[in-house]
């Protein structure tokens, strides 16, 4: 079954919008949000929760001031700097903590406690464009892979159980640890670019990513006429390296009018933006393989 | 002072900001990239490069003739780094935090030092600025341990040679973004009157208000979607700094890969204001302390 992931590198360009104007357009699929730091998918597509499981991820040490004997140890092997001393008393910052258990293992007084580290909740939810899986990191959490796997297992059940055909993923800016995971597995990635040197240097990196984890992609040139040079540049680019453009997209108002009414900008301007984004949809419909025009 | 330049949703702004307030500084200044997975800064800085180091992190190598596969390491490490298989001890270094547990650990003493590439650190100046910046190499997950050793750089750059520091940090509100923001005196969120951006500011106050640093906000796009944000702010304290309309102008001037403090008189006033007001909030005139 095609699972499409939306990436871009870098953040701001358009993704959430897109996938939100193909949530809307698709047919007979699943709908994943793997932006779980900062995800913004809900705000358009409204998801009524069906279930929620909570999300641990590793461990934290925290010290145990009756046990504590103050010998330093910890604060000596540990290689992320998260043991420090106030007053004399030995504590664990856990923004620093990376949860490697060395202080535990080698504390001579076994005063250093190694609870689960509860990081966020997954949700399986239904949306007036069909089933839709997400998750809430808890701020400040680490912001680990494992969640974005988890998230990916989860659509693939529910696309394998409701007899859908398609997954559609919206992904995280970056090209680290979130975003790796969201395209293991992935048949296809999408990324949304703009005409602007920070828009065409990241999605070089990203189109380095995917050539390193061998997935085939496409791109969109969103508010391409905000520099029609720089666009020319990031095509080019793109032919150069084989990759396909499945459309540029102009920078329009609707975009953002859409997201303020809590729609998406297909439902919202029809007609216009929407017309544009429909195109676009039937080419990236294409490029996955998937037999679904509009 | 360290000022960090942050945001919970990408394309916001941050960059533009760091790189106009690096412009007009009037003091010494560094100005670091930390977005390390797509950095940016430079594209405006255009620094001239004088120096770089690749950045490692260590990760264990195996004595085989050593090794009688105990299983102390691939029992401890927590990364399912190590391994044990048939005969073989396997190690994955790309699973590896470089914690050096398992090489403490050894019984045998069968595992050393070795180390994988993160990325690299490079530095350099850009006119008056000293400009600093990670690169992580592609394919490569983690980004904290590449952001502490560009961090350490910035330490040793400004202990010998003492500036302010402006972080371009990179966004989202979890480890990598709070690893940024966790040095620094002054937190500036940049953020657009948007739903998205209202939704993933309120996600970064939640995110940085523990670490107890005066916060204020910069309004990218002024004038775009609505205004729930400035009723927020308001309600929670938090000084907005400066407010940057949305303008046409600006988004082309930045296409074009500019300092928009550069590009226009008007430009120049409101970051030279914006300055002003974080250095009068790292001062705790008006400071948001959660």
């Amino acid at each position: 079954m095609p699972e499409i992931v939306i990436l871009s590198g870098k953040g701001g360009t358009g993704k959430t919008s897109l996938t939100a104007a193909f949530a809307h357009l698709a047919k007979n699929k699943v709908l994943c949000d793997l932006d779980v730091d900062a995800p913004d998918l809900h705000l358009i597509l409204k998801p009524e929760n069906l279930e929620t499981g909570e999300f641990f991820s590793g461990n934290e040490a925290i010290i145990n001031q009756n046990l504590c004997t103050g010998c330093g140890i910890c604060r000596d092997m540990c290689r992320y700097g998260a043991v420090s001393v106030t007053n004399g008393v030995f504590g664990i910052n856990p923004i620093k903590c990376e949860g490697c258990k060395v202080c535990v293992h080698f504390c001579p007084a076994g005063a250093v406690d190694f609870p689960q580290r509860h990081c966020g909740q997954w949700r399986v939810s239904e949306t007036r464009f069909g089933a839709m899986v997400h998750a809430q990191l808890f701020p400040g959490s680490e912001n680990s892979g494992k969640l974005v796997t988890l998230l990916k297992r989860k659509s693939k059940e529910l696309a394998k159980a409701k007899g859908r055909e398609l997954i559609i993923c919206d992904g995280a800016p970056g090209i680290g640890c979130p975003v790796i995971s969201s395209l293991s597995g992935a048949n296809l990635a999408v990324a949304v670019t703009e005409p602007t040197p920070s828009g065409r240097h990241d999605l070089l990196r990203v189109m380095d990513l995917c050539r390193h984890f061998r997935l085939p992609m496409g791109v969109i040139v969103n508010k391409w006429d905000i520099n029609g040079e720089e666009t020319a540049l990031v095509e080019d680019l793109c032919a150069a390296r084989g990759v396909r453009i499945l459309g540029r997209l102009p920078h329009d108002p609707a975009v953002t009018g859409a997201m303020v009414q809590g729609l998406a900008v297909t439902e919202f301007d029809p007609a216009g933006f929407g017309r544009l984004v429909k195109d676009v949809f039937n080419e990236v419909m294409d490029l996955a393989g998937v037999k679904q025009s509009v | 002072m360290i000022v960090a330049v942050a945001s919970g949703k990408g394309g916001t702004g941050k960059t533009t900001v760091s790189a106009s307030l690096a412009s007009v500084w009037d003091k010494g200044v560094t100005a670091v990239d930390l977005d390390v997975e797509e950095p940016n800064l430079h594209l405006f800085l255009k620094p001239e490069i004088s120096g770089s180091a690749p950045a490692n992190l260590e990760t264990p190598v195996a004595d085989e003739s050593l090794c009688n596969l105990c299983r102390a390491c691939s029992h401890f490490c927590q990364y399912k780094a190590i391994t044990v298989m048939g005969k073989i001890l396997m190690i994955f270094p790309e699973m590896c935090h470089g914690c050096g547990g398992c090489i403490a650990g050894c019984p045998q003493k069968a595992l050393s030092a070795g180390s994988r590439e993160l990325g690299e650190i490079l530095w350099g100046k850009s006119g008056k600025i000293d400009f600093l910046m990670g690169r992580l190499r592609v394919g490569e997950a983690m980004s904290p341990p590449l952001m502490r050793l560009v961090k350490s750089r910035l330490s040793e750059m400004i202990t010998v040679h003492p500036t302010d520091a402006i972080i371009d940090c990179p966004p989202g509100v979890s480890c990598p973004a709070i690893n940024s923001v966790m040095d620094a005196d002054v937190i500036v969120l940049v953020t657009e009157p948007t739903p998205f951006g209202f939704y993933d500011f309120k996600l970064a106050i939640e995110a940085f208000a523990p670490l107890e640093k005066p916060m204020g906000a910069v309004i990218n796009r002024a004038g775009v979607g609505e205004n729930s944000v400035y009723g927020f702010c308001a309600e929670k304290g938090i000084p907005i700094l400066a407010e940057i309309p949305y303008d046409r102008a600006v988004a082309e001037a930045y296409s074009k890969g500019l300092v928009v403090a550069e590009a226009s008189e008007r430009m120049k006033t409101t970051f030279l204001g914006l300055a002003e007001k974080i250095r009068g909030l790292a001062g705790g005139k008006g400071a948001f302390r959660a």
